[in-house]
């Protein structure tokens, strides 16, 4: 089969790689229709995640169809159409079994600080992705779910990750009515958190980043104000004067480990690996925010450590909420909103590339170029089908 | 205001959000928000049917963090540690996730074996090719002049850093060939020497 390959920092190309095989009575081995790019997979790219091997396949949001499934495998069967979270989770481990699907314990060797996760490095389990023709599957029963007639494949793979992400980023901010909630980020997980902020009765919704075309996107599929920080002296006494002084009741950090805006953070962390992330828009998070306040991450940060203003989170009383999304515990109520017609997911999407031209892909989207916001990918049979 | 008991109001008030804002406050109540509480006890919803997962055979010793109890019953199997860049990332799971060093060595054994695969691509006659992998015809077909110019970005300060960057594992690689060369190169001729040496008493 055709599957996107790293090759090293900044590197990728198509390679054939064997089919993947069933190695588990619960795997499933689906066929990729839709794949796409996420600003996490940026991390990767750009060699942040420490055991990036050279030959692994990226992908960790994908829809598809079922081609071969184990021995024990009872929901599914060859020919679903299906959307994958991108946990990959055994459902039945402390967390699993808590509906926190994305700190499963039985599914990543490697680490206990992350669950497993595809194509995500061998710290998230050591998972072929699915920017590829096929992929494994694992825990068919428990993670994967069939995509419902009337949902596209462009909106379900946006079901995969960056719809529940944004959404579980408002849901941590515990947002009541009247709230005033700042995003920081208006990538694809900024947007849905924004819309989600609304939806959970938010009072006022900021969106702060430094990309003028993804703050029109905010204002226009978002409804959000939006603030470009390149122009303001000082973003935290802006938050502040428009609170009357107060601060934001609620920040979302949805800008992860390559948040700009320092050039000092973007050297020591994002360069010279010194830190897990550039802690840039998570110490405004903490700043911009009322004491006593919420900040709530979901932001993807690299192990290690980072230089966050934690004596202000502690002086000023924070509630800081923060993990990796745990998508299919939010997929029915997101079902019921796109299907009402509250959010239309594939409104984010920018590009649909060819699998071939995934390294144009990458370059595009690492470097912002072209108004790119969301790329999805294709293997060149699901395009001609 | 801040400085009295009253929240300042800034917000419009609820008949205007209700009215311009899709969807306002669907989820206001939190039983409707899906994950609230945390957490939700509920091991027969998962999908599992099973209490502990049937094991996978593992097909070669598989490098585990000392964090965990034992091999997780299910896990990867792309890339098994190769080379002298396996050898740092076995030594590397020798310690647990809380030492930085855990961490270091595996970002050390991550560029060795860019260095290592690299070699071995062009001993397979597939070399890599920076053109196209680091695909820069998107700056042509993208536009990567009129993204950049005259937009309000804060990237593009460090565009040049971030050029060295991407060009930098080229560079090492060529550097580490090049010693390698050297170095036999040097080891030949002082055989030679020596060869000639003892042939001429």
């Amino acid at each position: 089969m055709r599957a996107m390959v790293y090759r090293g920092p900044y590197r990728v190309r198509v390679e054939e790689k064997p089919i993947p095989a069933i190695e588990h009575p619960n795997d499933a081995i689906v066929r990729v229709t839709r794949a796409a790019i996420c600003g996490s997979d940026l991390h990767l790219y750009h060699g942040l995640i420490p055991d990036t091997r050279v030959g692994m396949t990226f992908g960790h949001e994908f829809v598809g169809v079922v081609e071969a499934v184990g021995s024990s495998v009872q929901k599914l069967k060859k020919g679903d159409r299906v959307m994958v979270p991108f946990n990959i989770c055994c459902g039945s481990c402390f967390w699993c079994a808590r509906e926190l699907y994305s700190n499963c314990q039985n599914t990543n060797p490697n680490a206990t600080a992350v669950g497993a996760i595809y194509g995500y490095s061998h710290t998230c389990g050591g998972y072929d992705g699915g920017q590829a023709e096929y992929v494994r599957v694992p825990f068919a029963d428990v993670g994967p779910m069939k995509v419902p007639d009337w949902l596209s494949d462009d909106d379900a793979v946006l079901f995969t990750d960056a719809l529940p992400t944004g959404y579980q980023g408002a849901e941590m901010g515990d947002i009541k009515e009247g709230d005033v909630v700042v995003v920081f980020g208006a990538g694809p997980v900024g947007l849905f958190a924004a819309k989600s902020a609304w939806l959970m009765g938010a009072g006022r919704v900021i969106v702060v980043d430094h990309l003028d075309y993804r703050l029109d996107l905010a204002k226009s599929f978002a409804q959000a104000e939006t603030v470009n920080f390149t122009q303001v002296d000082d973003l935290v006494l802006l938050i502040k004067k428009t609170t009357d002084y107060l601060g934001a009741d609620v920040c979302i950090e949805a800008v992860g480990a390559e948040a700009d805006g320092s050039l000092f953070q973007v050297l020591a962390a994002n360069k010279l690996k010194l830190q897990g992330g550039s802690p840039v828009a998570l110490n405004w998070a903490i700043d911009c925010v009322r004491k006593v306040g919420t900040v709530s991450v979901v932001g993807v940060f690299g192990p290690i450590f980072s230089a966050v203003k934690f004596g202000d989170a502690v002086n000023k009383g924070l509630t800081i909420r923060a993990n990796q999304c745990s998508v299919k515990r939010h997929w029915p109520r997101l079902l019921e909103h796109v299907k009402n017609g509250l959010i239309k997911p594939s409104a984010v999407v920018t590009h649909r590339i060819p699998l071939e031209e995934i390294a144009e892909g990458y370059h595009m989207f690492a470097s912002k170029l072209d108004n790119c916001v969301k790329p999805l990918v294709a293997p060149s049979a699901a395009l001609a089908a | 205001m801040a400085y009295t008991a009253e929240k300042p109001r800034i917000a419009p008030p609820r008949s205007v959000l209700e009215t311009s804002i899709v969807g306002w406050g669907v989820d206001l109540d939190p039983r409707n928000r899906p994950g609230v509480p945390k957490e939700n006890f509920n091991p027969r919803g998962t999908g599992a049917h099973w209490d502990f997962p049937e094991r996978q055979i593992p097909r070669y010793r598989r490098e585990m963090s000392t964090e965990h109890k034992f091999l997780t019953p299910v896990f990867g199997t792309v890339c098994p540690p190769k080379g002298l860049s396996g050898v740092l990332r076995r030594f590397a799971y020798k310690l647990s996730e809380g030492r930085l060093a855990h961490w270091n060595l595996l970002v050390l054994a991550d560029r060795v074996d860019v260095i290592e695969s690299r070699i071995g691509a062009l001993f397979r006659l597939r070399p890599d090719n920076a053109v196209s992998e680091i695909g820069l015809k998107a700056e042509i077909e993208r536009h990567g002049l009129r993204s950049r110019l005259g937009q309000r970005r804060a990237d593009t300060k460090h565009l040049p850093i971030d050029i060295l960057f991407f060009t930098g594992t080229t560079l090492a690689t060529v550097a580490a060939i090049a010693a390698a060369g050297i170095g036999v190169a040097r080891l030949a001729s002082a055989r030679r020497k020596r060869g000639l040496a003892r042939l001429l008493g």
